[in-house]
């Protein structure tokens, strides 16, 4: 009836398990009994659950990151202190099957529920206003995406209290992924979590790649586009080119563990190469994906406060379908100590380099954007300028472990893992938290805290040094990765110095945390009434803060790149003298309630509960047609509302800047 | 939207606000004077190419989904573990005659589509139809040659040639069942909806995605059987 | 610290593969600062103690030292730009429109290419002169030893010699080492860090490594991909002797009680961390090749949730 599930899934004689497990639900207790308090369960279900608006649906990813980035640090906290303590004699306070699965969700966690939502987030929000659209173009798929991705970070948490998660790494690597090697429900948590998110992020690069092919504002060439914009479209084609590939990956790993196939087992013909090759076929464009809205982002904000154009446009524009494109090629480099030969490690060796060019080409081109400029050291360009350098040196090990030969040494030692921290704290948790201080005002309608956003800079910069310069030298002094115990005493000190380094991160989470709470607290002095705080160059600026839910009354015309500092240069009159009535998509339940049944799927799979798989997933479907032959999606704000909405943001009055 | 030099429309320029009433307003101030544009049309116009472009970029990651199997397909083809080879196992003729049912059946489907075009209930209805029966005539085959492996004992858990033979045909068969559904649901739309213009937008990606498969499948049929029986 | 020493050693002694008299010059006088400032420290990676992980310490060092003549000066510029052109700094030229230039566009696609070029030429080469599977070049007669990765210990098969060990192997120094290594359960990886190249060990196949020490010592060996709860115990010890030391080791191995057989190596097969080091007077014949044959049937041992 239940399948495999029973009490005992539940790991209530583990202290530090259970102590973790009541926290979280301590927490969502509170969530539920503060919103029953105050009344808010049918504003949360009409204006955000059921929401089809890509500003909600951004906010509601972006607090979803940020739940994970602290679910994730926690992981990232114990493995630290665990290995400060655990050398020689001491075995430290984690059993190796406890740390696998630390180090394992850490993983997970990070690159799928925390940094992807991050920039999807960011994109939903900003990317209709940036192009002067009104939505994206498939509003209710961005409800599904955003609920497919929530119930796979759901999934992923569960795995924690009821059952455990996989003990194989975030890559799951055949034979250990295999039902041989792990025949608990570890590795199907992972599967199905991913499976299903993974399915919400394709989803999420269709409806981009349509939403800026077709909806740009009129005027606005694609060579006329913001860099962001521009970045935004590389990175939907590599996640429609490659999830697929992670999709196939793990659906050929999931029909081994439940029909018995041999594609990567060690008999009857399997082979884990193939694996590793698919995986990373994916793996390697997924990092991409995360590094390229980066990029876009500091691009706008380099440019927004340095007061000047973004130098060297074009080529800004070739080096980022460049990266894209090569991001193909270059896979094998995450395994060429698997012993393919000289020819295939050189050529793959070499096109990893490749990739070097294009980016340094982008630091050049930020850093001659300050040159000649006015720079101001608000919190986002801190943030960049600390990615500039840190990312930098985190570019210079990767370009070093693409050698071959250097990586033959380094592979899979805390030397690589450092380097991979380098470039995703320096450049992916930086770009966000960049972008992050940089259009919460456009978001939420008020400024984020800046004495605070500096102090936690500062945390997270020191922090990640602190915490990381230490892990280069443990690689070079031949430490590799994922011991939950090591034998040589002389790599305490610097595993403490680690320690400390996550402390002082830590710092800045809590700075991060302080800084939300303390500028809801004082939004009032912190307003944005003019709906461009920090003298934007792009469309999202020319609308108040927060934007009415359809964005623009009238869609801007577009004369030149950055769009919007053009029309303020040009004096140009931006209130609007005719209102007419603006076509908008319904709210619907549909992605919600299809989410929450695949969900249940999801979970009925990892427990081989068939009868509530086969339900859970019917269910959805007869959501998805009951919403095909629904006619009521849609909806016309009238003019006069229009007019009304205009004048209480004070629109109707502006004046061009 | 590509609009190049404006400079052409000289005075009217001079005049022309930040704004637009509309996108189709602030295309009539950039195209040459005289072209009037019907929005609504042009709106609708939009939603639908929009909604077909977007189809065709999942079709484009179905395709690479595909990839991911056939290249599976390649490399573990030969892994047959002591156990059946394609040889004692595929029966050509068999497979011919499902791939007929399957190309002609792309071909009821373009009449289909032509019906469409034509507006006719009736014709659209009848073409679907038999392009339905034709594609559950493949899946039935496809099944029937399934159970008779397995029966066998040349299941997809003998080798790894054989979990990635059953795979890569059987995800192709799973996309036609969810295409015959699909179908299903679509004649009935016709029939309780007419030719409303979502109906209209949503039979032309099925007939995308129904000759997608048909080109899948031709690529599973000279790769697989003919290949690995020559 | 003897590293000049090693460095002609590994040259003169014909054990390391050919190298232009200029690049081993540069490569003797490079780890001297390195070893200034690291005395003290044992960095296996950089305090390498045969050829091939000389070589590669060189290249790390050379493809450090060509970035870093990109990233420093570009390091500097960014802080030097940030600070000059700051707000508050009206002196400085404001040019807001200033956004294109091709004198800078191509020096800054330039120079990239120009570096990643020379990083490239490295890195084919050395793929090639730094093959795991390629034999090292000299006249001695290589020692063979097979390593398989088990759960969770290694277990060395001398096949010449007609013994085997669990956690330690021994081989002379100055004699290159062939190494043909599998698994008998999940991935794992063979990995000496001082001496240099890891390489991965993956059931139902056997990969290579070429290794040689060029002096003697006792060396951590470890797996360097992480295969289970017990993977972080799953250490050896790699230990150059000089010839005679070797003869002696290899008779205390063969005096030992234990033998390899069917049944033994079954039992040694099932799941256990943090083996002692074993020695085994008798092998089993052709039990590499069986291995690797059986794959993971009949051979590995289930593991426990």
């Amino acid at each position: 009836m239940l399948g495999k599930l029973t009490l005992a899934a539940v790991p209530y004689q583990n202290p530090i398990i259970f102590g973790a497990i009541a926290f979280m639900v301590l927490v969502a207790l509170a969530v539920v009994g503060t919103i029953t308090v105050l009344g808010k369960w049918k504003y949360l279900w009409t204006e955000w659950l059921t929401s089809v608006d890509h500003k909600k649906i951004g906010a509601m990813y972006l607090i979803l990151a940020g739940v994970m980035l602290l679910r994730g640090f926690a992981d990232a906290v114990m493995m630290r202190a665990q290995q400060a303590l655990a050398y020689g004699p001491h075995a430290g306070y984690l059993p190796p099957e406890h740390f696998d699965q630390v180090f394992s969700a850490h993983g997970t966690i990070m690159i799928f529920f925390m940094a992807m939502p991050f920039m999807i987030g960011l994109m939903n929000c900003v990317l209709p206003l940036q192009i002067g659209a009104r939505d994206v173009a498939f509003p209710f798929l961005n409800s599904l995406s955003l609920w497919l991705t929530v119930v796979g970070a759901m999934l992923v948490n569960l795995s924690l209290a009821v059952g455990n998660f996989a003990r194989t790494g975030w890559l799951a690597y055949p034979p250990l992924s295999e039902l041989h090697f792990s025949p608990g429900v570890g590795v199907d948590y992972y599967i199905w979590a991913l499976q299903i998110s993974g399915i919400g992020t394709t989803l999420t690069g269709v409806n981009f790649i349509a939403t800026i092919l077709r909806m740009r504002a009129p005027g606005m060439t694609l060579m006329r586009m913001p860099v962001f914009t521009w970045t935004a479209l590389c990175t939907n084609i590599l996640i429609v080119a490659a999830f697929p590939v992670l999709t196939v990956s793990l659906a050929l790993l999931t029909l081994d563990r439940y029909l018995g196939m041999h594609f990567f087992t060690n008999s009857l013909g399997g082979d884990p190469m193939m694996y590793i090759n698919l995986i990373w076929i994916w793996g390697h464009p997924e990092v991409y994906i995360l590094i390229l809205p980066a990029f876009g982002i500091f691009s706008e904000i380099i440019a927004t406060f340095s007061g000047k154009r973004l130098f060297g446009y074009t080529s800004m524009v070739l080096a980022t379908m460049a990266i894209a494109l090569l991001s193909f090629l270059v896979w094998l480099h995450h395994f060429f100590t698997m012993g393919s030969g000289a020819d295939v490690n050189a050529f793959f060796g070499i096109t990893t380099m490749v990739i070097a060019v294009p980016t340094g080409v982008k630091i050049f081109n930020w850093l001659f954007t300050m040159y000649r400029g006015r720079v101001r050291f608000d919190s986002p360009v801190l943030w960049t300028i600390g990615f500039m350098i840190t990312f930098v040196i985190g570019g210079m090990s990767g370009v070093l472990m693409a050698v071959p030969p250097a990586d033959f040494v380094l592979h899979n030692s805390l030397f690589l893992v450092a380097h991979f921290h380098n470039v995703i704290i320096g450049g992916v948790v930086f770009g966000a938290m960049a972008g992050l201080t940089y259009w919460f005002p456009k978001v939420f309608g008020f400024r984020l805290n800046e004495t605070l956003g500096k102090a936690a800079f500062w945390c997270w910069l020191v922090g990640f040094y602190v915490a990381f310069m230490p892990l280069y030298v443990l690689g070079l002094m031949g430490a590799t990765r994922r011991m939950d115990h090591y034998d040589n005493p002389a790599w305490q000190p610097l595993f403490v110095v680690a320690a400390i380094g996550a402390a002082i991160i830590f710092c800045g989470i809590m700075l991060q945390l302080a800084q939300v709470v303390v500028s809801i607290a004082q939004r009032e002095r912190a307003r944005d009434p003019t709906g461009d705080p920090w003298g934007g160059r792009t469309l999202e600026w020319a609308t108040s803060s927060p934007p009415p839910a359809y964005n623009f009354a009238r869609i801007p015309v577009v004369r030149d790149r950055d769009a919007f500092w053009d029309m303020k240069q040009r004096g140009v009159d931006l209130k609007a003298a005719v209102y007419r009535p603006i076509h908008m998509p319904r709210n619907t339940a549909t992605g919600f309630v299809m989410a929450v049944f695949i969900g249940l799927a999801g979970f009925a799979m990892i427990w081989h509960i068939w009868w509530l798989a086969i339900g859970g997933f019917a269910a959805a479907m007869v959501a998805l047609v009951r919403h095909a032959f629904d006619d009521d999606r849609d909806y016309y704000v009238a003019a006069e509302e229009v007019r009304r909405t205009e004048i209480l943001r004070g629109r109707a009055q502006l004046r061009s800047v | 939207m590509a609009i190049g030099d404006t400079t052409a429309h000289g005075g009217a320029l001079a005049l022309e606000p930040g704004y637009a009433d509309n996108a189709a307003d602030a295309l009539r101030d950039l195209r040459p004077a005289g072209e009037t544009i019907d929005f609504e049309l042009e709106q609708h116009h939009d939603a639908a190419s929009t909604a077909q472009l977007g189809f065709w970029i999942y079709l484009m990651s179905d395709c690479l989904l595909f990839a991911g199997l056939f290249a599976t397909y390649s490399v573990l083809h030969t892994r047959t573990a002591g156990g059946p080879t394609p040889h004692g196992l595929f029966d050509l003729p068999y497979v011919l005659t499902e791939t007929v049912f399957l190309l002609v059946s792309s071909f009821t489907c373009g009449l289909a589509m032509l019906a469409m075009g034509r507006r006719s209930r009736g014709a659209t209805l009848a073409w679907l139809a038999v392009t339905f029966v034709l594609g559950l005539a493949f899946v039935g085959m496809e099944v029937h040659e399934f159970a008779h492996m397995v029966a066998d004992g040349a299941g997809p858990d003998r080798s790894a040639f054989l979990s990635s033979f059953f795979t890569l045909v059987a995800t192709h068969g799973l996309h036609v069942t969810c295409g015959l559904i699909w179908m299903a649901i679509m004649m009935a739309l016709v029939v309780k909806k007419g030719f409303t213009p979502s109906t209209v937008s949503r039979l032309s990606c099925l007939s995308l995605f129904w000759h997608f498969l048909d080109i899948i499948w031709v690529g599973v049929f000279s790769l697989v059987y003919l290949f690995g029986v020559s | 610290m003897k590293l000049p020493d090693t460095a002609i050693q590994a040259q003169g002694g014909g054990a390391g593969p050919g190298r232009s008299p200029d690049a081993a010059r540069l490569t003797r006088l490079l780890p001297l600062p390195a070893a200034l400032l690291l005395s003290g420290c044992q960095w296996a990676v950089l305090d390498p103690k045969g050829p091939v992980g000389l070589q590669e310490r060189s290249i790390i060092i050379i493809a450090t030292v060509l970035m870093l003549l990109v990233v420093v000066p570009v390091i500097a510029l960014i802080l030097i730009f940030a600070w000059r052109y700051r707000a508050s700094n009206q002196k400085a030229d404001y040019q807001p429109n200033w956004a294109h230039s091709s004198r800078i566009e191509a020096v800054v696609w330039l120079i990239p290419c120009v570096i990643v070029a020379a990083l490239g030429v490295i890195a084919w080469r050395s793929s090639y002169t730094l093959d795991p599977y390629r034999p090292l070049a000299g006249t001695v007669k290589p020692i063979r030893i097979d390593a398989v990765a088990l759960d969770w210990k290694w277990l060395f098969i001398y096949p010449d010699q007609k013994v085997a060990t669990v956690n330690q192997v021994a081989f002379p120094a100055n004699v290159p080492v062939e190494f043909h290594i599998t698994s008998a359960t999940v991935m794992n990886a063979f990995f000496i860090p001082q001496l240099g190249s890891q390489i991965y060990a993956m059931a139902g196949m056997q990969t290579q490594l070429h290794l040689l020490a060029t002096e003697p010592g006792a060396y951590q060996g470890l797996s360097s991909n992480y295969s289970g709860d017990g993977f972080s115990g799953m250490t050896f010890k790699a230990i150059a002797l000089p010839q005679q030391g070797f003869d002696a080791w290899l008779a205390k191995v063969k005096a030992s009680p234990q033998t390899l057989g069917t049944s033994a190596y079954e039992q040694l097969a099932k799941a256990s961390e943090n083996n002692p080091v074993a020695y085994y007077s008798q092998v089993q014949p052709n039990l590499f090749t069986d291995i690797i044959a059986g794959g993971m049937a009949g051979m590995a041992a289930m593991r426990s949730k």
